[in-house]
C-alpha cells in the first residue's frame, strides 16, 4: 500500500510546489502609497493597451499631477473584448477613454454616461494610399479595394465617401488586420491608418523599390479633418448620474481632467521623456514608434483652440449628424435619433481650464511645435 | 529489461524528434524558395500564402531577430529573454488555471461519480459550458472579479486570466476524470463491496489508480487549454507582460521588422512544451498505474 501511494505523494507535493510557485507571480499593482489614504482613489479605463495614444494620463501619473489633485489615480488598460464605456456604466471605473461614435451608439442603448472633457480636437484617422494609385480623395475611392477595421472605426471614411458621392457598392471593402502587410502586399488600395499608429507602421517597412523606408512622399493621405467627415475620437467619459448627484465626483472630476491637461502639456513639451514613462508603463511599442506616436497624438490637441478638453459644440453636432445619417454596408446608422442633453457637457472642463489658468498653465499652446520624429525600421 | 529497450531506441528517437524540427523548417523554406511570390489562389480564394520576406520571413531571420536586441533603446537586452519572460509570466498564470481547472475538473467527476442525480444534472451544463465563447467571458470574469474584495486580498487582471485558463481547463479534465472513475471492471467493484469498503475507500483504492490512463491524456489537454486561455485572455481583458499580449503588439511590426512578430511565437511554443513537458513529468511519476494505456 505504502509504494503504492507514493507517486500520488510526489504528485500531490509537486502541485503543492507550483501553487507556492505561483503565488509569487503576477503581483503588479505596487502603487498604493503610504500617503494614499488622503487621496481619493480613481480608476481611469483606457480603451487600448498602453500606449502613447494615453500618454498625457501616464505623465500625469508618473509626475505626480494626479497626487497634487487629490487623487490616487489607477490606469486600467484596455484589451479587444474590453469595452470601455461599459465598464465606466457598469460602475467599475470611474472615467473611460473613448471615442464619440462608438459611445453615441452605447447612450442610444441605455449606458448613461456623459463626455466631460474632447481631449483629441482632431481625429487621427486617414485612408492611406501609394503615390501611384491615382487616389487624392475620397472621390477616387471607387473602384477600389478599401480597407477597413470595421467594430466602429469606419464611419468617418464610409460619411466621407457618402458625401463624395461614392456607395459602398462601388468599393470593394476589406477588413483590415492590426497589421499593415495587406496595405504593402496590395491587396488594400487604401488602408485605413491612425496617423499616430498603422501610418507609421508604413513609413517603418523599406520600400522594395528604393532599398530605403517609405517615405511621406512615396503615399497619398486621405485627412478626414479635411474632407470635413472628421468625427471626435478620445474623450474623457463620466458617469452621467453620479455627475448629477455626488458633489464629491463633481469634484473629483474637475480634479482629474485638470491633471490630466496638465499631464498633456507635459507630453507636449517633453515628447522623450513621455514616450519613456509609456514605456515604463509596460508598453512593448517599439522606441521610435512609441515617440512617434507621442508626438502624432500631441499633434491632435495642441495647438488647442479654446482650451484643451473643451467640447466645440460645431464639432460634436457634426460627429453627431454623421453618426445619424451614415449608413454602413449593412445599412445601419449608428444612432437613430438625436442623443439626449446629458451626452456632453463643459461644466467641468471650463472649471479645470480656469483653474489651470490661474496657476499659469498653457492650455492652448499656440506656440506648439511638433518634433521631428526619425523612424527606424520596425520602429525599433 | 523496460529500460534497455528504451535505450536501444534512444537514438533514432532523437533522429525522429530532430527530423519533427527540422521538417517544418525545410518544409517553410522549401515552399518560399519554390512558391510563386504572390502566393497561390484559386477564384480568388487565397490557398497558399505568398513567399515575400514580408509575409514569410526566412527562418534565420525570426532566429537572428530572437538575438538582436528587442529594441534600439540603450539598454535593451536580447529579444529571447524578453521572449522567455513573457512565456514565463505566461506560464505562470496557465499553470495556476490549470491546477483550478483539475481541482475542478476532478471534484465535478467525483460528485458525478458519486451522485447518479449530480451526473444527470450537470453533465449538460458543464459540456454546455465549453460552447460560450469566450470573448463574452472574459469582459465578465473581469469584472466580477473586480468586485471582489475581502480583507488585504484585491483581485487582481492575472487572476482574471487564470479564471479563464481555468474555465478552459477543468472540461477535459471533468469529462476524462469522469470516464476513469467509471473505468473498473464490475467485477473489481464487486470485489471492494465484499470487503465491505465504502464509496471513499473504493474511490481511493480502485477507481482513482484506475482513472489514471484516462486522467493523463485529460491533463495534457487541460495544459494545452489553459495555456491557450491564458495568452487569448491576456489579449482579451488586457493583461501585459504575458506572451499574448507581445504578439499583437509586435504584429505592428510586421511590415517593417518581419522577423520580430514570429519572436514571441516562439515563445508560444516553448510554452506549449513546457506545459506538455510538465503532464509527462506527471506521467512518468503514475507509471504504475499506467496499465492498458494506448497512447502516450
Amino acid at each position: 500500500m505504502n509504494t503504492r501511494r507514493k507517486p500520488l505523494t510526489i504528485l500531490a507535493s509537486g502541485l503543492a510546489i507550483t501553487a507556492l510557485a505561483l503565488a509569487g507571480c503576477g503581483g503588479e499593482s505596487g502603487d498604493g502609497s503610504a500617503a494614499a489614504d488622503e487621496l481619493t482613489p480613481v480608476k481611469l479605463q483606457l480603451q487600448w493597451f498602453a500606449q502613447a495614444q494615453f500618454a498625457g494620463y501616464y505623465a500625469a501619473l508618473d509626475q505626480g499631477f494626479f497626487e497634487e489633485e487629490g487623487l490616487d489615480v489607477e490606469i486600467l488598460e484596455g484589451g479587444a473584448d474590453i469595452v470601455p464605456q461599459d465598464v465606466l456604466a457598469s460602475g467599475d471605473a470611474d472615467y473611460a477613454i473613448s471615442w464619440v461614435p462608438k459611445v453615441l451608439g452605447s447612450i442610444e442603448q441605455g449606458a448613461a454616461i456623459t463626455n466631460v472633457a474632447q481631449i483629441f480636437e482632431r481625429s487621427a484617422t486617414l485612408q492611406v494610399a501609394m503615390a501611384d494609385s491615382g487616389i487624392d480623395g475620397p472621390e477616387d475611392l471607387a473602384g477600389k479595394k478599401v480597407g477597413s477595421w470595421g467594430y466602429g472605426n469606419e464611419w468617418e471614411l464610409f460619411a466621407g465617401m457618402q458625401q463624395a458621392g461614392v456607395e459602398i457598392d462601388d468599393i470593394e471593402l476589406i477588413q483590415q488586420a492590426f497589421d499593415m502587410n495587406g496595405f504593402l502586399a496590395g491587396d488594400i488600395d487604401a488602408a485605413q491608418a491612425m496617423t499616430y499608429n498603422e501610418y507609421a507602421q508604413v513609413l517603418e517597412t523599406e520600400n522594395p523599390d528604393t532599398g530605403e523606408l517609405y517615405q511621406p512622399e512615396d503615399l497619398t493621405v486621405i485627412d478626414w479633418n479635411e474632407e470635413g467627415t472628421a468625427m471626435l475620437q478620445d474623450a474623457i467619459w463620466a458617469d452621467t448620474q453620479r455627475l448629477e448627484d455626488d458633489e464629491e465626483y463633481q469634484k473629483t472630476t474637475v480634479a482629474f481632467i485638470k491633471a490630466a491637461i496638465k499631464g498633456w502639456a507635459y507630453a507636449k513639451d517633453n515628447p522623450e521623456e513621455a514616450a519613456e514613462i509609456v514605456t515604463g508603463a509596460g508598453s512593448t511599442l517599439g522606441t521610435s514608434h512609441q515617440l512617434w506616436m507621442t508626438n502624432e497624438t500631441s499633434k491632435l490637441i495642441w495647438p488647442s483652440t479654446n482650451g484643451v478638453g473643451l467640447i466645440d459644440e460645431a464639432a460634436w453636432e457634426q460627429t453627431v449628424e454623421i453618426a445619424l445619417g451614415t449608413k454602413n454596408e449593412t445599412g445601419a446608422t449608428i444612432i437613430s435619433e438625436e442623443p439626449p442633453a446629458t451626452a456632453w457637457t463643459n461644466e467641468y472642463v471650463e472649471k479645470a481650464l480656469a483653474e489651470l489658468e490661474e496657476e499659469g498653465v498653457d492650455t492652448k499652446g499656440a506656440d506648439f511645435a511638433p518634433i521631428e520624429v526619425e523612424l527606424q525600421p520596425g520602429g525599433n | 529489461m523496460k529500460t534497455e529497450v528504451r535505450r536501444r531506441w534512444r537514438p533514432s528517437a532523437i533522429a525522429w524528434g530532430l527530423g519533427g524540427v527540422l521538417l517544418p523548417v525545410l518544409l517553410w523554406e522549401g515552399y518560399k524558395a519554390v512558391g510563386p511570390a504572390s502566393g497561390v489562389s484559386v477564384g480568388g480564394m487565397p490557398l497558399l500564402p505568398r513567399t515575400t520576406d514580408l509575409a514569410m520571413p526566412h527562418v534565420w531571420t525570426m532566429l537572428q531577430r530572437l538575438l538582436a536586441p528587442e529594441s534600439s533603446a540603450p539598454g535593451a537586452g536580447p529579444m529571447w529573454v524578453a521572449v522567455l519572460q513573457a512565456a514565463g509570466f505566461t506560464l505562470g498564470i496557465a499553470g495556476a488555471g490549470w491546477l483550478l481547472g483539475v481541482v475542478v475538473g476532478l471534484g465535478l467527476a467525483m460528485l458525478m461519480q458519486r451522485f447518479r442525480s449530480a451526473n444527470s444534472a450537470m453533465l449538460p451544463w458543464i459540456i454546455l459550458s465549453q460552447t460560450v465563447p469566450l470573448i463574452a467571458i472574459a469582459p465578465l470574469v473581469r469584472r466580477w472579479g473586480s468586485q471582489l474584495e475581502f480583507g488585504p486580498f484585491t483581485w487582481e487582471n492575472w487572476m482574471s486570466v487564470a479564471v479563464i485558463a481555468a474555465y478552459l481547463a477543468f472540461f477535459p479534465v471533468a469529462i476524462g476524470a469522469l470516464r476513469g472513475f467509471g473505468a473498473p471492471e464490475k467485477a473489481h467493484e464487486d470485489l471492494m463491496r465484499t470487503y465491505a469498503l465504502g464509496w471513499w475507500q473504493t474511490f481511493l483504492r480502485l477507481r482513482l489508480p484506475a482513472s489514471v490512463p484516462y486522467l493523463l491524456p485529460a491533463l495534457r489537454l487541460a495544459a494545452a487549454n489553459a495555456v491557450i486561455g491564458a495568452v487569448v485572455a491576456e489579449v482579451s481583458i488586457g493583461l501585459r507582460g504575458g506572451i499574448g499580449r507581445m504578439i499583437v503588439e509586435f504584429a505592428a511590426a510586421a511590415g517593417g521588422d518581419p522577423g520580430k512578430p514570429w519572436a514571441p511565437i516562439f515563445g508560444a511554443v516553448v510554452l506549449g512544451l513546457a506545459a506538455v513537458g510538465f503532464v509527462a513529468l506527471i506521467g512518468a511519476l503514475l507509471r504504475r498505474y499506467r496499465r492498458g494505456e494506448q497512447a502516450v
